[in-house]
């Protein structure tokens, strides 16, 4: 759960973010309690949006909703990524939620609707919701209902560096599991470390697993393990077979081991600095890159999963998450119409130009100019199925336990029918 | 004194100075119920907040480790004794104890020694000598997470200072993947534990060594005492009871080690390199599973309770003999 989430939202946030957020609190701590009795209605939104350029869009865009309902006063309670999984933990358990809250859906949300604790939006958000992205409402969507508007979508794709696979001889980047293995072994031919892996955080090593089952067992496999507690299925230890082949061609950095992922000798720095071919990332891969090292500019490029011979998944089905905004139930109608305003083209392209996100709205992606951001975002609206990042589809034990056999499988130390086993038996642990 | 009458013999100040013979009685009843509410008075605050946040989380935590509980709300979901037969069942946990093992021995049969090796050598007279010592002592001044981030840097493998050190002199051999590599994980981080506690140990040495006093050594030199023998029968038995305050230290340190490995490798790889702590850490904050992660403290607080109690009786006795409270008294 809280890991990967860290990792992205940390870079950005440097250390600004604890104390904005508390800034933020403060400073809407003497306007709470809007009077009802004037007819003004007082939203709450809580949201994680810390860090700039995020946060002043975001209030700018409240005071716009503001300034065209001029009966409704928003709210914002902004909160760390950490700190608010923790105070959203409290608050479920208290069965008290603010109007409008972030949710990454998955596990956490469904618990929260299972506790009767969110509102139904699939009446209510008809027919404007229709028009979003499919991929991007797939996260919030329960029992085939909808739980949710989404702001935020990404996929995990490979990023690769167009140079050093043009210097190994690989010309178009492999669609197959076993052109990618081929394609490892002519970088490792040609001296070039083909991939590297922050070992040490563990969930990125997950993602290679979690798409190999995708692409073997199939998504739908996949909700049944979670469903039955039961990961034995022959396709998810396939899996981990074809992941096993893969570490066995030695394609990692130099100790990857203990090689965090935006550390300045991380992952994302060997692959932006040039020493090694390809990193199986999320969509903000470049920005850490240039981050952490040099970044690549016109020679990074991406490719999709490849899809794994005779296996059930197909090569458009992808692999992500994003983030959305739940109501609590009950929530007036106005945050309704606060759900709509900020899911329409005019906001969405703005979020699109100015914070960095990929559309929800298709007719947004006018706002996009990167090559490389309009190949994931053709990639997510093809995209055929969708399975979310499986330490937030999960409980959060079974997410990590996910994590640290796969980890445990890439050092060689458990055997993919034993991570088949050791999830299960957690998965069965848990209640 | 007319406070040896009170319990403790040490408590309260004279608040008067001693009423006339005739009204002794009564006013010594007087006193000592004032004393106490005194004493009462000013040990409150420290006993609320050591009963609120230390001994209640302590006996929560012991409740805790009996129940399957997620850490909120409050635990319901009663699972006996199954938290602590699933701990002695699990590899990771059996390897902590192991590791600990392994830190706990390496301390004492190195880290230690070389520390009183130069806490010896920096008592000479040594041109210099106060310089080395703040330098020998300032890792100890960093916090662990800094000298976490420092060292997994040193130790970068192939790019690290470490490696380009060793590769300057023609040791390329000797350098390896250090936190990265399972078999050498703990090894390189007994490193850096010895780099940043040593100077601390050396700097109780050297406490120590200054209240040795020299007429012993001189006598001992004048019945013809080599270096080695001065040192042996006289510095190391007066320096005995430093020594057996630092070894203490130590060990309840290995035990409770945190910070420096969940910074470094997070336990990694491959649980190679992961304390009881962090184990509990995964388990409490990670996987929200509380009951289990309470089950480890327990277990952690059962191993330091044993050692500092079973130490105290047979290893420090001596040392401790009236130095601490007794309700003896002095015996006026």
């Amino acid at each position: 759960m809280g890991d990967r989430e860290l990792s992205r939202r940390g870079f950005l946030a440097a250390s600004a973010a604890a104390g904005l957020g508390m800034t933020a609190l403060s400073g809407c701590g003497g306007d709470s309690g809007g009077d009802s009795a004037s007819g003004t209605t007082t939203i709450e939104w809580w949201n994680i949006s810390t860090t700039e350029p995020t946060k002043s869009v975001w209030a700018a865009l409240a005071k716009k909703f503001e300034a065209r309902n001029p009966h409704v006063k928003l709210k914002i309670v902004q909160l760390e990524n950490d700190a608010y999984k923790a105070k959203m933990t409290a608050l479920t358990a208290s069965g008290k939620l603010p109007d409008v809250f972030h949710t990454w859906g998955g596990g956490v949300l469904r618990q929260q609707v299972d506790a009767g604790l969110v509102e139904d939006l699939t009446g209510r958000t008809r027919p404007w919701a229709d028009g979003l992205l499919p991929v991007a409402k797939e996260p919030y969507l329960l029992d085939k209902k909808v739980y949710a508007a989404p702001f935020d979508i990404g996929m995990v794709g490979f990023w690769y560096n167009k140079a050093l696979f043009r210097r190994a001889g690989v010309d178009t980047p492999p669609t197959t599991w076993t052109g990618f293995l081929d394609a490892v072994g002519k970088l490792k031919a040609a001296k070039i470390t083909p991939i590297a892996l922050a070992g040490k955080e563990k969930w990125p090593g997950m993602y290679y697993w979690a798409y190999l089952a995708m692409r073997t067992a199939g998504i739908d496999a996949l909700r049944k393990a979670s469903d039955t507690k039961d990961f034995s299925d022959p396709g998810i230890v396939a899996a981990g077979a074809h992941l096993k082949e893969l570490v066995q061609l030695q394609p990692f950095q130099k100790g990857f081991l203990g090689a965090a992922y935006s550390a300045p000798t991380g992952q994302a720095a060997t692959v932006g600095n040039g020493k090694a071919a390809m990193e199986l990332m999320g969509q903000w891969a470049p920005v850490v890159e240039a981050d952490a090292g040099k970044g690549l500019g016109s020679d990074l490029g991406f490719f999709p999963f490849p899809a794994v011979e005779g296996g059930k998944g197909a090569i458009t089905e992808v692999f992500g998450g994003g983030g959305g905004h739940a109501l609590r139930r009950g929530a007036p109608q106005a945050a309704v119409d606060f759900l709509k305003f900020f899911a329409s083209e005019a906001t969405d392209l703005e979020l699109v130009k100015k914070t960095g996100v990929l559309p929800v709205v298709p007719a947004a992606e006018s706002g996009l100019s990167d090559p490389n951001t309009k190949a994931v975002q053709a990639q997510l609206k093809a995209a055929t199925g969708f399975q979310l990042y499986l330490d937030q589809a999960y409980a959060p034990a079974v997410g990590q336990e996910v994590n640290d056999s796969v980890a445990a499988l890439i050092a060689g130390s458990k055997s993919p029918e034993q991570v088949a086993q050791s999830i299960t038996k957690t998965a069965k642990q848990e209640q | 004194m007319t406070s040896t009458f009170l319990p403790g013999g040490r408590t309260g100040p004279d608040l008067a100075p001693p009423p006339p013979p005739a009204s002794r009685g009564r006013g010594r009843r007087r006193r000592r119920t004032l004393n106490l509410l005194t004493a009462v008075g000013f040990q409150l605050p420290a006993l609320v907040l050591f009963i609120g946040l230390v001994l209640l989380p302590m006996l929560f935590a012991l409740y805790a480790s009996f129940f399957r509980w997620g850490g909120f709300g409050m635990p319901s979901d009663l699972a006996g004794a199954d938290n602590f037969t699933r701990l002695f069942q699990d590899p990771v946990f059996l390897g902590d104890l192991g590791r600990c093992l392994f830190l706990v021995v390496l301390s004492l049969a190195l880290q230690l020694p070389f520390a009183l090796a130069m806490a010896v050598l920096l008592n000479q007279r040594l041109r210099g000598r106060a310089v080395y010592r703040m330098l020998f002592f300032a890792p100890y001044v960093l916090s662990e997470a800094i000298t976490g981030v420092l060292f997994s840097m040193v130790f970068a493998p192939g790019d690290g200072l470490a490696d380009h050190v060793l590769g300057a002199v023609g040791l390329d051999g000797l350098g390896g993947e250090w936190f990265a590599d399972p078999s050498t994980v703990m090894a390189t981080l007994f490193l850096v534990m010895t780099w940043k506690y040593f100077g601390f140990h050396m700097m109780l040495y050297l406490a120590g060594l200054q209240s040795v006093p020299p007429e012993l050594t001189e006598a001992a030199l004048i019945d013809g005492a080599g270096p080695w023998q001065r040192f042996r029968n006289v510095t190391l038995p007066l320096l005995a009871p430093t020594l057996r305050i630092s070894v203490f230290l130590s060990v309840i340190g290995s035990v409770q080690l945190f910070d420096l490995v969940w910074v470094v490798t997070q336990g990694g790889p491959d649980h190679h390199s992961e304390t009881l702590a962090v184990t509990m850490f995964q388990y409490g904050f990670k996987r929200y599973q509380v009951g289990y992660a309470s089950a480890i403290s327990v277990v952690m607080f059962g191993i330091c309770l044993v050692f500092s109690l079973a130490y105290q009786r047979f290893v420090l006795r001596r040392d401790l003999e009236g130095a601490t409270t007794t309700m003896r008294g002095d015996g006026t």
